[in-house]
């Protein structure tokens, strides 16, 4: 207000005018770009499905389509979670050993309280992984220290806590309400309820992702935490947050867990944390932060867990598909490599054309 | 100009010169901390528990830490730059696979052995051409080359195990200098650790890896070729994981695909416990021996009081954690009180 009028301040700070159509013409640019990488996705579990199918037939049979989303249905919900952390530039290791910890305390819940009503067990659950989640969120917030270091550190700390609890006890199946298993393999219009409850997340975190202003902000410290902290954004209060909700979906899924396999000792979930990441990576989630969508992360979760069971209809060795995995994940950053050059170079272009 | 004086800075940083002698930093220093802490709960743990101080027991407990010592070498030159190597427990465990195919096959195990360190070697190579030839970030690269290369140990050897080494072999993989407490492995990881140590800290090559982790592309304009620089450093740390594959087949007398499964983190735990900067650019290498060391004794120690293993997790979680947190928050502390005390400027 006090300079701009004045004309000497006016010509110093001669800010670009943004046209309003070519930025936007940028934008949706490169949302279609982002856009053509999910399809790509989609499009390479398709193939897979289709190569499968055309094989045996059986593969597309309704028994063995619940199985498979059964089966995706926790590492979606994980590749979630993970993905809300990831665009804001952070990682959480510790969700494997969330999941093991709330898996056990879902068990051990349902031992002392066998009346205990399921939708009170499964919150009790996503209460008990926010609350690890919180603990990870204030050490890398308040401490300011990184999410790398810090989460691998409690990926031990909580793998303990669940080792001391359970004292090399384990929990089966009888020691669970008959109701809350069933809610495991139960289906609803034939659809596995466990692929609905992952569905729902994936909606509604894909929503709050990409329409709500504080999910926004976490793209913007994603992509620059300085720019974004100067902006006025408060980040260590929103990286805080992304790490609650990380919890909290892994504690939804350990919740889950529990009720998918009945059998739980205090080893459930260890190892799963690269798995987790490797979903979101090759679902287009730059590990670096600032760009990659829930909806892509599912699809990688859904694609790796599809990999594992067409090959074995297949008849291909089994050992293989860690490898072929492997493969998927470098040939995903890879992709994502190709896709941000030509991003960068059509923008560029675009500028010099500008000025 | 008159009132530009009104914007200056009045206040000269001179009270900061004399204050830190030569000796306080050297004390105040992570690497010193550590060595001091590790001698604490070695003479608290021979005191205290019994057996820990017999020769036997440290003989194992050396045994037990050479596969971490060994890959934390190169993996600190590797974090000292800004990367990461994710996939060293993976190139262990394939080694070992390939290792015991070989063995299948009759070479001699000479042969095999200079084989598998090359095979280490090319794994690393290959880890190193995705992130310096293409550019993409070494934590994604090596997260997919260790689903990679575990895989691909799997495809080697399946779920089957070779353990018909010759004695010779293995008892040498056990043997101690003149019979006492110091294995001949962990005379190799110290012969190593000096190498390392002289390429980090004594010349030209290894001060530049200090600059590219803190300033990459300041550093390629003053000349230093970071690609090559973190190609071989991928490379050695192949080559070494390799090195830990064999003594790993050796000690146990078993090539297994799932020798050494998720021990990745573990050494990423003692070589940020060692006061390596996770962003690169700080770091010494013998803090990161002192922080091996501290892990495999904690460890030592409270399974011979019969503290559960599992359990242990709890201990060398907290331990990373503070090591972090704990001299972030003095930092702060510190800078808050230094702000109280000096009134703020108008």
């Amino acid at each position: 207000m006090k300079t701009g009028t004045t004309p000497v301040a006016a010509g110093q700070q001669a800010t670009p005018a943004a046209e309003p159509g070519a930025g936007n013409g940028r934008t949706r640019f490169a949302q279609r770009l982002w856009v053509v990488r999910e399809i790509g996705i989609a499009a390479a579990l398709g193939l897979l499905v289709l190569v499968t199918a055309i094989d045996s037939p059986g593969f597309l049979s309704a028994p063995s389509i619940r199985d498979v989303l059964l089966g995706a249905s926790i590492l979606v919900i994980l590749a979630v979670g993970q993905t809300v952390v990831i665009v804001s530039r952070n990682i959480d290791l510790s969700v494997g050993s969330v999941l093991g910890l709330v898996a056990f305390a879902t068990g051990k819940l349902f031992l002392a309280a066998p009346g205990t009503p399921i939708v009170l067990a499964i919150l009790a659950g996503i209460g008990l992984g926010a609350v690890c989640g919180a603990i990870n969120g204030v050490l890398v917030a308040a401490a300011r220290v990184p999410a790398l270091v810090i989460t691998l550190g409690m990926l031990y700390v909580y793998r303990g806590v669940d080792h001391l609890w359970a004292k090399g006890q384990q929990i089966n199946a009888a020691d669970m309400p008959a109701s809350f298993l069933s809610m495991g393999t139960s289906t609803l219009l034939g659809i596995p309820v466990l692929a609905l409850i992952a569905l729902a997340v994936v909606l509604v975190a894909g929503t709050y992702l990409h329409s709500y202003r504080s999910g926004r902000e976490l793209y913007a410290i994603g992509s620059e935490p300085s720019a974004a902290r100067l902006s006025g954004i408060p980040v260590g209060r929103r990286v805080f947050g992304a790490f609650v909700v990380c919890g909290g979906m892994a504690g939804l899924a350990g919740a889950l867990y529990a009720a998918r396999y009945g059998t739980i000792d205090a080893t459930v979930g260890t190892g799963l944390e690269l798995e987790v990441v490797a979903a979101a990576v090759v679902g287009g989630v730059a590990i670096f932060g600032g760009s990659g969508s829930v909806y892509g992360a599912a699809l990688g979760a859904l694609l790796l867990t599809t990999i594992g069971t067409s090959l074995a209809v297949l008849r291909i060795d089994p050992f293989w598909q860690q490898a072929v995995v492997g493969g998927l994940i470098l040939a995903a950053i890879g992709l994502d490599r190709l896709l941000a050059l030509r991003v960068a170079n059509r923008l560029k272009g675009r500028s010099s054309h500008g000025a | 100009m008159a009132h530009d004086s009104l914007y200056a800075q009045p206040e000269a940083p001179a009270e900061r010169a004399a204050t830190h002698a030569w000796w306080r930093a050297a004390l105040t220093r992570w690497d010193t901390l550590i060595v001091v802490v590790l001698a604490a709960v070695v003479l608290a743990a021979s005191l205290s528990i019994d057996g820990f101080g017999s020769t036997g027991n440290a003989k194992f407990l050396l045994l037990d830490v050479v596969p971490i010592a060994l890959i934390a070498l190169p993996l600190t030159l590797i974090i000292i730059t800004g990367e990461i190597d994710l996939s060293v427990a993976s190139t262990l465990g394939l080694c070992s696979a390939v290792m015991g195919q070989l063995w299948l096959t009759g070479l001699p195990l000479e042969l095999i052995v200079v084989l598998i360190v090359l095979l280490g070697g090319l794994l690393g190579a290959v880890n190193g051409v995705f992130v310096t030839r293409f550019g993409l970030p070494a934590l994604a690269v090596t997260i997919g080359t260790l689903a990679a290369y575990r895989g691909l140990a799997y495809v080697v050897l399946g779920d089957r195990a070779v353990a018909d080494f010759p004695y010779d072999w293995t008892a040498a993989s056990l043997s101690t200098v003149a019979g006492g407490p110091l294995p001949w492995a962990m005379v190799m990881v110290l012969l190593l650790a000096c190498a390392f140590g002289i390429v980090l800290h004594a010349t030209p090559f290894g001060r530049t890896l200090y600059a590219m982790g803190n300033n990459a592309e300041a550093a390629s304009f003053a000349g230093v070729s970071v690609a090559t620089a973190k190609f071989w450093l991928f490379v050695a740390s192949g080559a070494v994981s390799g090195v830990a594959g064999v003594y790993w087949t050796l000690r146990f007398a078993s090539a297994r695909a799932d020798n050494a499964f998720a021990l990745e983190l573990a050494v990423v735990a003692a070589v940020l416990l060692g006061g390596v900067s996770i962003f690169g650019g700080r770091g010494a290498l013998l803090g990161v021996l002192a922080g091996v060391l501290l892990l495999g004794t904690v460890r030592n120690a409270l399974q011979l009081a019969d503290v559960s293993s599992e359990a242990l997790d709890v201990v060398t979680g907290s331990l990373l954690v503070a090591s972090v947190v704990v001299p972030n928050v003095v930092g702060m502390a510190r800078s808050w009180l230094r702000r109280r005390r000096r009134p703020a400027p108008a």
